[in-house]
């Protein structure tokens, strides 16, 4: 079943078309890469599902229901966590208080649910040292950790995170593949943008490319790992230089 | 690695201009005296502009008409007053503060309405339009003085302070006046208030985080909208609240009041640094301060002193005494 179907979608910003039609399903309990060049268009797909674009064509389905042209607020409420590829982290409030306000059942860090803060600290050490120190002091990757923990401090139907490999060190991207098998393991949907091939091919289930506005590929991520040709095709892979 | 150290320097430039001030006026009394009005004026200030500068964060939105919720606040609290002569006039402190508080009361309710109005009427349409934002609000602010003149007139009517709070304590050769005392009191309850809002509760952490980046708020399931209707009329009716104080201050209000209180809420949010209440804070102390000092040391400086102080901290940091991050 997917928990996510796109058909179609359009968006434009201003006087710029630069969604083309995109068709996109998210299985659940999968990873799902969306993968492209630089300008494909798929931080636009995640800001077009969150609502922050709105869709000016096509259909946006969540669990069935449909999304598009929906404020933000109702679709996060709906069940879908978003992690932009800025992050998005409240660099004036202490890490505690940013997790705090993504739990939207907690008014307070002692109203946490403790057993999950403590899978959380499990997953990302450093938020617990640093959790009572402003967030904006963090290294950028201890912010992307505190990013995705915001998103999974409480049960979300959908994760969607754009780029968190971006701009870090090896032994952080590492640390963050750990933490998503480990969403994986639990059977939670994710929708990851990535350029990191690697990394890709380490998380995903399922896949779809993108280029130029339109979803050119979809299938299973097993299948285009083994595939260098279609890499090559897709994604303009040279292998030497991305593995 | 040390994460979080506060920045303390701020602070230190406000006690750095208390002590720097000391040796210049010559008599510590003076001094003393000018410090309790400074820091009266300023907490005032504060309490007109801390709605103000957590508007701006919030949504981006240059209220130029705030002026206008000073005004109201003030001329509804010389009606309030008038109607309870007997109570001003009664020698009993707390009569008085009754009176006072009644005013102050009705000025908050008043002035939070009209914000509610505001809002919705005049600001809504334009978000994210900051040059349509300062002519609909400026034109807004004339609206509302245009009324005002039409309820109690053009002329400036006297706010006589009650009999209670007239004249000063008087310590040795010092002498503070009561009203002085009471500005501060109120300014940092409002203050603590504030605070305590802003860092124990929800809420605070909302708007904290909306003043950052309202976008990734709305990611994380919240309506900011809503939040900033609260905020604007919260600020509206601290603004109706502050226009009381400054009129008592003054001892008197004209329909103008607003405008002219209007430059100096602008420099201490530019100067705290737009969207910090901590910054507004520090930053309407020290355009109180500066102002007496330099009305007692150089009357002729005193009308550009606050314009220079603003220049001097835009100097030292661009972007306010204490910056919003993201902003």
């Amino acid at each position: 079943m997917n928990v996510l179907e796109l058909e179609a979608v359009q968006t434009h910003i201003g006087a710029y078309h630069i969604l083309h039609g995109v068709d996109l399903a998210v299985p659940e309990g999968e990873v799902t890469m969306l993968l492209g060049r630089n300008g494909a268009g798929k931080t636009t797909t995640l800001r077009t599902i969150m609502g922050l674009w709105a869709a000016s064509a096509g259909r946006v389905s969540f669990k069935g229901q449909p999304i598009q042209g929906r404020p933000t607020p109702e679709i996060a409420q709906a069940g879908i966590a978003y992690v932009p590829e800025s992050m998005g982290i409240f660099g004036d409030l202490t890490v505690q208080e940013n997790i705090v306000l993504a739990a939207r059942n907690a008014r307070r860090a002692s109203e946490l649910d403790s057993a999950r803060l403590d899978w959380i600290f499990g997953l990302f050490p450093a938020l617990k040292k640093f959790w009572l120190a402003p967030a904006g002091k963090l290294s950028g990757g201890q912010k992307q950790m505190l990013a995705v923990a915001r998103a999974i401090v409480e049960p979300r139907a959908l994760l969607l995170i754009d780029e968190p490999s971006k701009g870090l060190a090896p032994s952080i991207i590492n640390n963050l593949v750990s933490c998503f098998r480990e969403l994986k393991k639990q059977q939670t949907t994710i929708l990851l943008v990535e350029q990191n091939f690697m990394m890709a091919k380490a998380l995903g289930d399922s896949v779809a490319v993108m280029d130029n506005g339109r979803v050119v590929h979809s299938g299973r991520m097993a299948e285009l790992a083994a595939d260098e040709g279609l890499q090559q095709r897709l994604l303009g892979l040279s292998l030497g230089a991305h593995q | 690695m040390k994460l979080g150290a506060f920045d303390w320097r701020p602070l230190i430039l406000l006690v750095g201009l208390m002590l720097l001030a000391l040796p210049l006026v010559g008599a510590p009394s003076t001094w003393l005296t000018l410090t309790v009005a400074g820091l009266a004026m300023g907490l005032i200030v504060f309490v007109i502009a801390s709605g103000l500068t957590l508007v701006f964060g919030l949504m981006d939105v240059l209220n130029f008409g705030h002026g206008v919720f000073i005004a109201m606040g003030a001329f509804v609290a010389t009606s309030v007053m008038g109607g309870m002569g007997a109570w001003v006039a009664s020698p009993s402190l707390l009569l008085n503060l009754g009176a006072i508080f009644a005013a102050m009361l009705a000025a908050m309710a008043v002035a939070g309405g009209i914000g509610w109005a505001f809002e919705r009427v005049i600001v809504r349409p334009v978000y994210g339009q900051h040059l349509k934002q300062i002519l609909i609000t400026m034109g807004g602010m004339i609206v509302g003085e245009e009324v005002i003149k039409v309820i109690w007139g053009p002329l400036q009517i006297p706010l006589p302070l009650p009999e209670a709070l007239r004249g000063s304590f008087v310590f040795g050769d010092t002498a503070i006046e009561k009203y002085r005392v009471l500005a501060v009191i109120i300014g940092l309850l409002v203050f603590g208030a504030l605070l305590w809002t802003l860092n124990r509760t929800k809420v605070g952490l909302l708007v904290r985080a909306g003043v950052q980046d309202r976008e990734m708020v709305e990611s994380l399931g919240y309506r900011i909208r809503r939040l900033f209707v609260g905020v604007f009329v919260t600020g509206s009716a601290l603004a109706g609240l502050g226009g009381v104080m400054w009129g008592l201050y003054q001892q008197s209000v004209t329909p103008q009041i607003g405008a002219q209180v209007n430059v100096l809420i602008f420099i201490v949010i530019i100067i705290g640094g737009l969207g910090s209440t901590l910054g507004c804070f520090v930053g309407a102390l020290l355009v109180g301060l500066m102002a007496n000092y330099t009305g007692f040391l150089a009357p002729k400086v005193a009308l550009f002193s606050n314009i220079g102080l603003m220049v001097a901290v835009l100097l030292w940091r661009p972007q306010g005494l204490y910056p919003v991050t993201n902003r």
